[in-house]
C-alpha cells in the first residue's frame, strides 16, 4: 500500500516538473473521459442547442407547420412581450417566488434553525425527521397530498365543517396561497439543512465574547451569526429561487395553474403553449427567458450580497 | 497487491447496474416479436378513463375484436387509450403519432383535429383503400367533409356524429314553477329557468351546467361557446372569405352570456366545473341525483345512463327531457346547434397499415356501427344505419336528429385548434372574473390575430 503511495506522489512529481514535456498519460484521461464528454454533448448541450434554434421558429405540434418549420426571427419574442397573458405570468412567478422561496423557506429554514441550534440532540433529531420527510416526499406525492387536504371534501374543510364551519373552496378562493404553502411545506428543509450546517460552524468563542461585551442576544444574531453564513444564505438564495422558478408538477397537480390565469407561473404558461396551444416554437422561447431569468436572478443575488462563489 | 478490492467490486457491481437500466430502457416489445413472427399485433388509441368511451370500449371487446380475431387468428388486437382530460388526448395523439416507437396503428381522431393531424403528415390518406371499399358511400355527405383535410384527401373512417341541446330535470324545473316540456325561445328564457331554479330550489342544487374550463377542453369551445355563437348572428369563421371574424356583437355577447350565468350564482362551483372530470361529475354524478336542473351537453350522454353505462339510471329518459338550443333573440330559424363526431385513422407511422384497415372495414360495417351507437348513445354517421328501427326507438335520438335541422359544424380549417384553444382559455378567465367580457373579446381579437396572420382575419 505505501508502494502505492509512493509511485502515485513520484508521477505527480513528474507531471509537475515536466510541464512542457508531452504528457505520457495524457490520451488516457481523454480516453476515460470521452463518455461522459459525449454524453454531456448529446443530452444536455444538444438539447439547449435545439432548444435555442426552436424558439427562433415557428414549430407546432400539429398542423402545417409541425412538418415545415420556418425560421420566425425574434417573432415569438416579440409577441411574448405583448401577450398580456406573459406579463401576468412574469407577476405570478415572481409572487410565488417570493412568498414560497424566499418568504417561505429561506426565512422558515433559517428559524428552525438557528431554533434547533445548541438544543438536545434528540430533540434536533425528531424535529429534523419530521421537517424532511417533507422534504424527501416527491413532488407529486407533496401535491396530491395537498389537494386531499385542501379539496371541497379534504381533510381541511372536514375538521372545519365538524367544528360547526362552512368549507371552503380553498384551492379556488385561495389558489395562490395553497400552492405557496405547499412549495413551502415541501422545501423548507433543504434551507434548514443548509442553514443548520453553517451555524454550527459558527465558532462559540466569538459569540461567546460577544455577550460577555454586552451584546444582546438579538444583537449576536444580527452582527455576529448572520454576516459569518453570509455564503450559505447566498448559496442558498440561489438554489431555492432556481428550484422554485422551475416547479411545475405542484402547481399543474394542485391547480393546472388556474383558475384562470391565478396561478400561471411561467413554467406553466409555457407548457399551455406549447402542449395545450400546440406553439411549441412559442413554448421554447418562453423555456428561453425562464433560463435568463434565472441568471439574471443569480447574479443579482452574488452581486448584491458581495461575496464570491 | 490484492486480487479482491473493494474498489473493483464496487465498479463491476456498478457496471452491472448500467446493464440492467440500459436494458430496461430498451424496448421490451422487440424482445417478445422475436418469439414468433406468426403474432402479429395491431393498437387502437382513444381516450378512456372515468367512464369515459365506455360504450366504445365495450363495443371494441365485446363485438369488433372478436370478430376481427376470428378472421385473423394470428393477429392479436390491443387497446392502448389514453386516460387523459379531454384537453390533453389531443397533444398526447400528436406527440405519440411522431414517432414509429410510439405510434399506434388506430388512432380515433375528433374530427376538428383530422385536418390539422393530416397537414402535419401524422396520418395516412386513405383514398386508394376507400376506392375499392363500398360502404363508403353510405355515409352521409356533410360527415365525410369532416375527414377530408385541406389537400383534398380523405384520413379517416367516421364512426358517429352528434347534436348538443339543452339536458333538463322536468321534475326539477316544474318544481321550480318552469312550464314543461320546456322551450326556450331566447337565451333569456334559459336564465329565467336558471333563475327560477336558483329561487325555488335547494341550494344545492345546480341550475345550469356549462363547460366552462381550459381541462374541458373542446367540450369548453364546441358545447358551450360555440353553442351560444352560432346561435348570434356571428359565426366563428366567415367561409364566403375565407376569414377569421375575430370582432362582432356575437363575439362579445357570447361571452356576455357566460360571465352572467357565474355573476348571478347560476353556474355549478368553480371548483366542479373547471376541473377536468367535470363533464363525469354532472352527467354521472349531479344529473342522476336530481342536483342538476339544466345542462348544455351533446346526446352521447345517453351512454352513461344505459344500463350497461358508467352510471346506470334508467329513469334517466322519463326524468330528462332534452330541448333545443334556442338563437340569443329568437332569430330564425330559431334554434341551432353543433355537430362533430369521431373517426378512425391510420397513423402515417404505424407498421401494420394493411391489417389496420381491415381492422377499420370490419368496425364500420352496417351492423357493427348499428351496436356501437346503441352502446355509446350517439348519432350514426351512416343513412343505413339511420334507417334501422333498432335505431330509430333509442331514447331521445328524435330529438337530437332533430337539431340536425338547424346544425352547424366547426371550421374546417388548419387553424381552428388553436383558435379553439384560445377560446377555452378565455371562457375560463371569464369565469373565475380575471377579466371582463369586454376584454376577453379584446383578447380574442389580439390572440386569433396573431395565430392565424392579419390578412386572414376580418370584423363584423
Amino acid at each position: 500500500m505505501r508502494a502505492d503511495v509512493q509511485t502515485q506522489r513520484n508521477q505527480i512529481g513528474s507531471s509537475a516538473t515536466g510541464k512542457k514535456k508531452k504528457d505520457p498519460t495524457a490520451w488516457r484521461s481523454v480516453l476515460f473521459l470521452l463518455p461522459s464528454w459525449l454524453l454531456l454533448l448529446v443530452f444536455f448541450i444538444g438539447p439547449i442547442l435545439l432548444t435555442f434554434y426552436f424558439s427562433f421558429t415557428n414549430l407546432a405540434l400539429t398542423g402545417t407547420q409541425a412538418q415545415n418549420i420556418e425560421f420566425v426571427g425574434f417573432q415569438n419574442f416579440v409577441s411574448m412581450f405583448e401577450d398580456p397573458t406573459f406579463r401576468i405570468s412574469v407577476m405570478k412567478t415572481i409572487v410565488f417566488l417570493f412568498l414560497s422561496a424566499i418568504v417561505g423557506q429561506q426565512i422558515l429554514g433559517f428559524l428552525l434553525a438557528i431554533l434547533m441550534k445548541e438544543k438536545n440532540p434528540t430533540f434536533r433529531r425528531l424535529i429534523g425527521i419530521i421537517v424532511i420527510a417533507g422534504w424527501v416526499t416527491p413532488e407529486i406525492v407533496v401535491a396530491f397530498c395537498w389537494v386531499a387536504f385542501l379539496n371541497d371534501n379534504g381533510t381541511l374543510n372536514m375538521i372545519l365543517n365538524a367544528i360547526g364551519l362552512e368549507s371552503v373552496t380553498w384551492l379556488y378562493t385561495f389558489p395562490m396561497i395553497s400552492v405557496c404553502i405547499a412549495n413551502i411545506w415541501h422545501g423548507t428543509a433543504f434551507s434548514m439543512m443548509v442553514f443548520q450546517a453553517s451555524l454550527d460552524d459558527v465558532p462559540k468563542t466569538i459569540e461567546e465574547a460577544a455577550t460577555i461585551d454586552g451584546a444582546s442576544r438579538f444583537q449576536v444574531l444580527i452582527r455576529i451569526i448572520l454576516p459569518m453564513v453570509k455564503g450559505s444564505i447566498v448559496t442558498n438564495m440561489i438554489l431555492v429561487t432556481l428550484q422554485t422558478l422551475g416547479v411545475f408538477t405542484l402547481i399543474f397537480t394542485m391547480t393546472g395553474g388556474g383558475p384562470g390565469t391565478s396561478t400561471q407561473t411561467l413554467p406553466i404558461f409555457m407548457y399551455n403553449q406549447a402542449f395545450v396551444n400546440y406553439q411549441l416554437g412559442y413554448g421554447t422561447a418562453i423555456s428561453l427567458v425562464l433560463l435568463i431569468i434565472g441568471i439574471i436572478a443569480s447574479l443579482f443575488y452574488i452581486r448584491s450580497m458581495k461575496v464570491k462563489i | 497487491m490484492r486480487f479482491f478490492s473493494w474498489r473493483k467490486m464496487i465498479g463491476f457491481m456498478m457496471a452491472m447496474v448500467f446493464c440492467l437500466m440500459a436494458a430496461a430502457c430498451s424496448d421490451g416489445s422487440a424482445s417478445e416479436t422475436d418469439g414468433g413472427s406468426a403474432d402479429k399485433e395491431i393498437s387502437i388509441t382513444y381516450r378512456s378513463g372515468g367512464g369515459t368511451n365506455k360504450g366504445l370500449t365495450d363495443w371494441l371487446n365485446q363485438e369488433v375484436i372478436p370478430q376481427f380475431e376470428e378472421e385473423h387468428p394470428d393477429v392479436n388486437v390491443k387497446l392502448a387509450p389514453l386516460e387523459v382530460n379531454e384537453g390533453d388526448y389531443f397533444a398526447k395523439v400528436s406527440l405519440l403519432l411522431q414517432s414509429e416507437n410510439t405510434a399506434p396503428d388506430i388512432v380515433t381522431e375528433d374530427t376538428f383535429m383530422v385536418n390539422s393531424d393530416a397537414s402535419a403528415g401524422y396520418l395516412e390518406p386513405l383514398d386508394e383503400r376507400i376506392e375499392g371499399w363500398d360502404e363508403w358511400d353510405s355515409i352521409t355527405e356533410n360527415v365525410k367533409n369532416g375527414v377530408i383535410a385541406q389537400d383534398g384527401k380523405v384520413y379517416g373512417v367516421p364512426y358517429n356524429t352528434d347534436s348538443r341541446g339543452l339536458w333538463y330535470n322536468k321534475e326539477l324545473l316544474k318544481e321550480a314553477g318552469v312550464e314543461v316540456p320546456w322551450e326556450p325561445k331566447t337565451w333569456d328564457d334559459i336564465l329565467a329557468a336558471a333563475t327560477a331554479v336558483k329561487e325555488n330550489l335547494a341550494d344545492d342544487v345546480v341550475p345550469l351546467w356549462m363547460n366552462s374550463g381550459k381541462a374541458t377542453g373542446e367540450a369548453t369551445s364546441m358545447q358551450t361557446f360555440q353553442m351560444l355563437l352560432y346561435g348570434t348572428d356571428d359565426p366563428l369563421y366567415d367561409s364566403e372569405s375565407q376569414k377569421w371574424i375575430v370582432e362582432s356583437d356575437g363575439l362579445l355577447d357570447s361571452f356576455k352570456f357566460i360571465d352572467t350565468v357565474y355573476e348571478q350564482g347560476l353556474g355549478p362551483e368553480l371548483s366542479q366545473v373547471l376541473n377536468g372530470q367535470g363533464g363525469t361529475v354532472a352527467y354521472q354524478q349531479l344529473m342522476p341525483q336530481g342536483k342538476l336542473a339544466i345542462g348544455l351537453d351533446g346526446i352521447w350522454q345517453t351512454g352513461n345512463w344505459h344500463e350497461d353505462g358508467a352510471a346506470p339510471w334508467p329513469e334517466a329518459f322519463d326524468t330528462l327531457g332534452f330541448a333545443a338550443m334556442p338563437t340569443q333573440n329568437g332569430e330564425a330559424p330559431g334554434t341551432t346547434s353543433m355537430s362533430g363526431g369521431w373517426a378512425l385513422s391510420i397513423p402515417a407511422k404505424s407498421d401494420s397499415k394493411d391489417l389496420a384497415w381491415e381492422f377499420i372495414k370490419l368496425a364500420s360495417t352496417k351492423e357493427n356501427n348499428l351496436k356501437l351507437q346503441l352502446k355509446d348513445g350517439n348519432l350514426t354517421p351512416r343513412e343505413d344505419v339511420a334507417q334501422e328501427p333498432e335505431y330509430l326507438e333509442m331514447e331521445m335520438f328524435e330529438e337530437a336528429s332533430s337539431f340536425l335541422e338547424n346544425t352547424h359544424f366547426r371550421p374546417a380549417v388548419d387553424k381552428y385548434p388553436n383558435v379553439s384553444t384560445v377560446i377555452q382559455t378565455l371562457v375560463e378567465n371569464v369565469v373565475s372574473d380575471k377579466i371582463t367580457p369586454e376584454e376577453a373579446a379584446e383578447q380574442y381579437k389580439q390572440e386569433v390575430t396573431e395565430i392565424v396572420g392579419e390578412d386572414l382575419v376580418t370584423t363584423k
